[in-house]
């Protein structure tokens, strides 16, 4: 991006603006799954019984092995920053990896669940679901839409993972003094590189990056953390 | 750089012609793309508000169905909030101007920024893309509300779809405002030494992001219920219909407020300049924009009095309602005091903002019988909302808008429209504006409801002057459009501070150049100090 040919216009090395950007955009990610929150929370109020009728009949052993995963992965996601830290490029790749490992893992046991609840013929709005209480046609309805959402946001993660993890494989670039710059790129080049001093073994850049693609992928774990005791543990 | 510096329209980048304006990360560019966007929308807007209004001449049966009737009030809603006034002034103004009052040379994410416009436009053609094709356009209010959002065979999805899509650019706009206010303020740019607009804008901002994703997961429920079935909200299933009206609201009461407080940031901005005087209660102001941003948050169900809710929350959601019209009062209050004894000087700007201020006190004080449980309950669903609401939005939102671009025009080109011309649509617009709302207003009295495609022959003489009105208005609004086409093609040449003003924006040529400001400025005083009739 911030190549010494375009002008400040384009260059903003604020590492602590980002942060807030970045904070600001999990906020509204809290409150986008607030509202389903809010949904079964007046649900369940209403039919309690019904909640932990349903809630027996998923397994809490995937639910509590999916949690571990999600854990662990947030371990190594903190890891992989701390290593680009130390200027261990190596490290941090394959930390990322192992990251985007766990996370592919947990989806593989999420569409293990799902389907073994569709084949039942639990799905929303599947004749069998019709056939029982109205609590347990929410129960499921809120389990398959919000723990959807939520894999949808760890699919978006594992993007954005992996391309943290090309970023990070990437050698860092290394600025160049204005005086190295052609005779035409010159004129438009600002002293940014003089000011900020690029360290060719810490690109500045790419660690605000990592850090801000951290924070989410730890959302997603958080989220997470909410909804497995809200409907696995409920029984 | 030197004071020959090409301004933003002239210095050519990267691309060239209409890509150097779609590609261009300069927050001016961009502000100007959302301003044509907007504008345009807008003008699509008002053209459905006539025709509907055409068919109210008659009573029964006439011009177009029903079905027709039903689908223009929806778009019309569906265009005037969610592409124009939702945008409005932040998008397009907010993104010229603020980083020239605050002293930066940008805002904080420039690339986000151009992201943003392109997500509007998507949005933009989604929506539109709603409207031309499937099984017509949506035919349920703006408001989609369930069930009927849920068994209607229009195209609701795919309009659904495109609001959320539009949501995020709202987003974005929003955390990148944020950001930069906070981090990109020039030296000696103190926060109680930001322009009001400014600090409009940082309370918007904040609405923007915590309201926002209510409004998108509320929407991704309509789809999601239409395409999977879910049951959350279908009573035969053990759903709440309720609920549903309780995140639409939790979203679009705040809403409102994104709508209103950049308008009055406007109008903060105008009164002192033309009155040549320092604004009175300058924090009160300021933080009046904070308690309405955070206040306005507690109020969304009074828009559901008559749902059924229970008589404590209808209680406690009309005593909240009460209080957030305490900071909207101290506005007007000071705006006023502002105005008193100063030396006013009545050009375009100023009799905009003087009709805001007539237009938004009818608005802001029939809202409150809105408020009072007893009588909301009779004029629930009736014009008499519509027309409240017009006053409020139109009256003041637009009516801010409108100032907004007389007010900065000259700085965003660089050309000073036709004053008269402006005056003269001016008439039209205020006469014509009055006839059709004041009337619908007195028509919700009598008990006219609203969305309905026929009426009794009683409400005849009112549908008339009515659609009278919203005749002047709309030639009175494409007047005044016009006239700012004419000042592109042929304006005198306007000087960097034609009013005269002290705030930040006016201390750099018209147009500014691409980096704003020949060196970053430093502030050493508040932003509306006058001497004499002068900036200090």
């Amino acid at each position: 991006m911030s190549t010494p040919t375009h002008t400040t216009h384009e260059y903003h090395p604020d590492s602590t603006g980002s942060k807030i950007a970045m904070w600001l955009f999990l906020f509204t990610e809290l409150l986008l799954f607030g509202g389903m929150f809010l949904l079964y929370a007046v649900y369940r109020a209403k039919n309690p019984a019904d909640f932990h009728y349903a809630s027996l009949n998923l397994d809490t052993k995937v639910g509590a092995i999916n949690t571990g995963i999600l854990l662990t992965s947030s371990l190594t996601m903190v890891l992989a920053i701390g290593m680009l830290e130390r200027r261990n490029r190596k490290a941090s790749f394959w930390l990322l990896v192992i990251t985007i490992a766990f996370g592919v893992w947990f989806l593989i046991n999420k569409y293990i669940e799902w389907s073994h609840k569709i084949h039942h013929g639990i799905y929303p709005g599947s004749e069998e679901l019709i056939g029982r209480t109205a609590g347990e046609n929410l129960f499921y309805s809120l389990y398959f839409l919000m723990t959807g959402l939520h894999g949808i946001h760890v699919i978006a993660g594992l993007i954005v993972l992996g391309f943290m993890a090309w970023m990070v494989a990437r050698p860092h670039q290394r600025s160049l003094p204005i005086s190295a710059l052609s005779a035409e790129a010159r004129p438009n080049a600002v002293s940014v590189t003089v000011e900020y001093g690029v360290d060719p073994k810490l690109d500045e850049q790419k660690l605000i990056r990592l850090e801000n693609a951290g924070l989410y992928w730890h959302l997603v774990d958080v989220i997470w953390i909410f909804l497995f005791p809200l409907f696995y543990l409920i029984s | 750089m030197t004071d020959a510096a090409p301004s933003y329209l002239a210095d050519q980048r990267r691309h060239k012609g209409l890509a150097g304006w779609i590609f261009s990360t300069d927050h001016k560019r961009i502000g100007v793309l959302y301003l044509w966007s907007i504008l345009t929308f807008f003008s699509v807007g008002v053209l459905i508000g006539v025709v509907m209004r055409l068919k109210m001449l008659w009573p029964g049966e006439h011009l177009y169905s029903a079905a027709a009737y039903n689908a223009f009030f929806t778009v019309h809603g569906v265009i005037q909030i969610f592409l124009f006034i939702i945008p409005g002034i932040p998008a397009a103004f907010g993104n010229f101007i603020l980083p020239l009052q605050i002293g930066a040379k940008d805002v904080a994410f420039p690339r986000l920024n151009l992201l943003s416009w392109w997500v509007y436009v998507v949005g933009a053609i989604l929506a539109l893309t709603a409207l031309l094709s499937g099984n017509g356009p949506p035919d349920t209010g703006w408001s989609f509300y369930v069930p009927y959002s849920l068994r209607t065979n229009t195209n609701v999805t795919l309009a659904v779809f495109a609001a959320f899509i539009l949501g995020f650019s709202s987003i974005l706009t929003g955390l990148n405002f944020i950001t930069t206010i906070h981090r990109m303020r020039c030296p000696g740019m103190s926060w109680f030494r930001m322009p009001l607009f400014t600090w409009s804008l940082y309370a918007t901002a904040w609405i923007q992001i915590l309201a926002t994703p209510i409004l998108a997961i509320t929407l991704i429920l309509v789809m999601a219920e239409r395409i999977l079935n879910l049951g959350l909200f279908d009573p035969a299933r053990g759903g709440d219909p309720l609920l549903y009206q309780h995140l639409f609201w939790i979203y679009s009461h705040p809403a409102v407020y994104i709508m209103i407080l950049p308008a009055m940031g406007v109008i903060s901005e105008v009164i002192p300049t033309f009155c040549r005087k320092n604004i009175y209660g300058y924090k009160a102001i300021a933080f009046s924009s904070l308690a309405i941003a955070f206040v306005g948050y507690l109020v969304w169900a009074h828009h559901m009095f008559t749902s059924g809710m229970s008589d404590t929350a209808r209680m406690v959601f009309s005593l909240l309602t009460f209080l957030v019209a305490i900071p909207s009062g101290v506005k007007v209050f000071n705006w006023i005091a502002t105005m008193y004894k100063g030396s006013i000087k009545i050009e375009p700007p100023m009799l905009f903002a003087m009709t805001f201020l007539f237009l938004f006190s009818i608005g802001g004080l029939t809202g409150l019988l809105n408020g009072a449980l007893a009588t909301d309950i009779n004029v629930h669903e009736t014009y008499y909302v519509v027309g409240h609401f017009h006053y409020t939005m139109f009256g003041g939102t637009g009516m801010g808008f409108f100032a907004a671009l007389l007010y900065w025009f000259p700085k965003m080109t660089g050309k000073m429209y036709n004053k008269r011309t402006i005056v003269v649509a001016w008439a039209h617009i205020f006469v014509g504006f009055n006839m059709l709302y004041f009337t619908m207003m007195i028509m919700g009295w009598m008990g006219m409801p609203r969305r309905y495609y026929s009426y009794p022959p009683e409400f005849h003489t009112y549908h008339v002057v009515a659609t009278i009105g919203s005749w002047l208005l709309a030639i009175g609004v494409f007047m005044f459009l016009g006239a700012f086409i004419a000042a592109l093609r042929k304006g005198q040449p306007a000087t960097a501070n034609p009013w005269e003003s002290a705030t930040l924006e006016w201390q750099t040529p018209s147009p500014p150049p691409t980096e704003n400001f020949h060196d970053i400025p430093t502030v050493t005083g508040g932003p509306y100090e006058y001497k004499g009739g002068h900036p200090a």
